[in-house]
């Protein structure tokens, strides 16, 4: 049997326990409390496990593994950005937000302010990053499949994309976020084990000697002229090439990879499937152990594939080092337990990288359908009357509409060098969503003109700065090659943009005399102490 | 039931007791200057990424250099601040957030 047949039937296993998993959680899922947040009840150590699940994306583990397989220590920059972001999620927005809020990011917004205005610009933010972030992954699954499924052409992705949307509708659609969080919870435990299982493997054949893992890999895959070069930073990021713009653009990549992570909709909303604060505590403590190891497994992974498979042999299968992983796989499986091995092994690590895109793009639909539906839908539209049941029926349906542009737009984007999306999406969710959140929960003063005008302002300078930055145009590997409008010289907005949404939220405050201290007094007693918190649903 | 006047007098009541405010500086006091340093620790480590790649270089065990053992420290670093935000939280915030929100639970009744 090759190992896309067993690939194939690995996956398709995964998807039927999916299916099973979702079929049973519709038919737990009757309230908005079920639907929005899984009915608050699970425990702290089912959402860490399940925060991991929507937080380890395709782009960390095959990603991740990739840029260090090529670029050496460079991929090391990205995972520890994204691990110590969480640090600000625990500290400042988890608990608090718990709390004040109810099922959306906007709920914690809107508390002491005029909520349409704060809703819609909240909405419209959850939309946007969650659809960049969304496109990002749709794209990258329809390149994936060729490369480990055997599937190839443009009908084939196409087709994948279309198979990818569709079980991420049903997911969302009938499962909620109860079937969602399931769906999380069995990926984060398959990748963690397909994660350290090959990790193992690789220590194991070098004796666990890091230092001689690290030697074969700067000997095998870095720069001939100087191998060493391999294990510093600054062969992809900030290189001696692109000069001082290149640097500052590293930092302005840093920023927005530490400060993105508190204002993405679809991690924020994680916190309410919780019974209490506490809980959203022992989640986020659950989420960083477990997102921690697995940044440290992918940096023996990235090295292992660079050592063991090597450079040339990556860049021959994708140009950007995306199947480094499984390629490692393989040939570890091969090295250890013969053809057979490797077979298993390498369809074993294929099926749990689509498992990964799955869990994630239901995350991300999940969390855009919520906003559209509670905050644009019942109380922008409906100025908050609408009933539960209204507000379920408007989420699933939305969730319909979001997964099918998703899919139209991951087909039309095929091929595109589409990568930057995630990194637009910390930069916008930093330079608008993180700004409001904390202002909302720590500063007296803040008010609607000031949440409008910080999310608005981070949002649109973040957009703008990319539009007219190398990545989109003047270049061979710019979105539009032959066009140039180059303004601004770096790829990654964040340096300027967050500063700026942090000061649009304080002009925007400062220009305007609304203030309620009453109101105040409400969140910030609510936020600290957790009275008139929703509890959990009872079934 | 009770009106919505009634509940925002009694949050503003809670705002100003002593215990509240030993609540808020408890948290505040730990969190604020403890964000600023594991920003300022993260922003040092990327600065001399960008920088400092001869001292990133130096080589401290075999192939182990100074960039692997000072990112592996972030990885330490955020182990621990987490661990000890929880610590911190368990013995001083939880204690008095759980007392007052029982007595406003009490009050508002």
């Amino acid at each position: 049997m090759s190992s896309t047949t067993l690939g194939m039937i690995l996956f398709l296993t995964f998807v039927a326990a999916t299916l099973a998993i979702t079929f049973w959680a519709s038919r737990q899922t009757k309230t908005a409390a079920d639907y929005y947040a899984g009915g608050r009840s699970f425990s702290g150590v089912q959402n860490g496990l399940a925060i991991g699940g929507d937080y380890m994306s395709a782009a960390s583990f095959l990603g991740i593994a990739g840029i260090i397989a090529l670029s050496g220590y460079d991929g090391f920059l990205y995972s520890i950005g994204f691990l110590v972001a969480w640090l600000v999620a625990l500290l400042l927005v988890a608990e608090l937000m718990r709390n004040s809020g109810k099922f959306t990011m906007a709920d914690v917004l809107a508390f002491r302010m005029s909520p349409r205005p704060v809703r819609t610009a909240a909405g419209v933010s959850t939309i946007v990053v969650s659809i960049f972030y969304l496109l990002a992954q749709m794209v990258g699954a329809g390149a994936l499949v060729g490369l480990l499924l055997g599937i190839t052409g443009e009908a084939g992705k196409a087709w994948t994309i279309v198979g990818v949307g569709a079980l991420m509708i049903v997911y969302v659609v009938f499962g909620g976020m109860k079937g969602t969080t399931w769906v999380q919870i069995v990926k984060a435990v398959l990748l963690m084990g397909g994660a350290a299982l090959v990790t193992l493997l690789v220590l194991g054949k070098f004796g666990f000697n890091l230092s001689g893992l690290l030697g074969q890999a700067a000997a095998v895959s870095g720069p001939k002229a100087n191998p060493e070069s391999f294990l510093i930073p600054g062969l992809k990021y900030g290189t001696e090439a692109q000069g001082l713009a290149g640097k500052i653009d590293l930092v302005s990549l840093g920023l927005a990879l530490v400060l993105g992570t508190a204002g993405l909709p679809h991690i924020l909303i994680r916190f309410y499937t919780v019974p209490t604060a506490k809980d959203a505590r022992k989640s986020v403590l659950w989420g960083i152990g477990i997102i921690g190891v697995f940044y440290l497994l992918t940096l023996v992974l990235g090295f292992g594939a660079a050592a063991l498979v090597g450079k040339d042999a990556i860049v021959a299968g994708d140009k950007a080092g995306n199947t480094a992983a499984p390629m490692l796989a393989q040939q570890i499986g091969e090295d250890i337990f013969g053809p057979v091995g490797g077979t298993l092994l390498l369809a074993f690590i294929g099926a749990v990288a689509f498992a990964t895109i799955l869990a994630v793009v239901a995350g991300l639909t999940l969390a855009s359908s919520s906003s559209f539906s509670h905050d644009l839908y019942a109380h922008v539209f409906k100025r908050g009357q609408a009933s539960e049941r209204q507000e379920v029926v408007v989420a699933r349906l939305s969730a319909l509409v979001i997964g099918a542009v998703a899919i139209g737009l991951g087909i039309l984007a095929q091929g595109q060098n589409v990568a930057f999306l995630v990194a637009l999406a910390f930069a916008v969710a930093a330079s608008g969503n993180l700004p409001a959140i904390l202002f909302s929960l720590f500063w007296k003063r803040f008010n609607t003109a000031g949440a409008v005008s910080a999310i608005y302002g981070g949002l649109v300078s973040a957009l703008l700065l990319v539009i007219f930055s190398p990545v989109v145009s003047g270049g061979e590997t710019a979105l539009f090659k032959t066009a140039d409008f180059v303004l601004f010289p770096l790829s990654n907005p964040g340096i300027v943009s967050i500063p700026l949404g942090f000061l649009f939220g304080w002009l925007g405050t400062v220009l305007s005399k609304e203030y309620n201290a009453a109101k105040y007094a409400e969140i910030e007693v609510r936020s600290l102490t957790g009275v008139g918190a929703e509890k959990a649903t009872e079934h | 039931m009770t009106t919505r006047e009634h509940d925002a007098s009694v949050y503003e009541q809670v705002q100003e007791s002593s215990e509240f405010q030993e609540l808020k500086r408890a948290f505040r006091r730990w969190t604020f200057p403890m964000t600023v340093a594991f920003l300022v620790w993260y922003l040092l480590y990327v600065v001399l990424s960008g920088w400092a790649r001869g001292f990133m270089g130096i080589k401290l065990l075999g192939d182990i250099n100074v960039g692997l053992v000072f990112g592996l420290l972030q990885f330490v670093s955020t182990f621990l601040i987490a661990w000890a935000y929880a610590r911190h939280a368990e013995r001083k915030l939880d204690p008095i957030a759980d007392k007052l929100r029982h007595e406003v639970e009490e009050k508002t009744q």
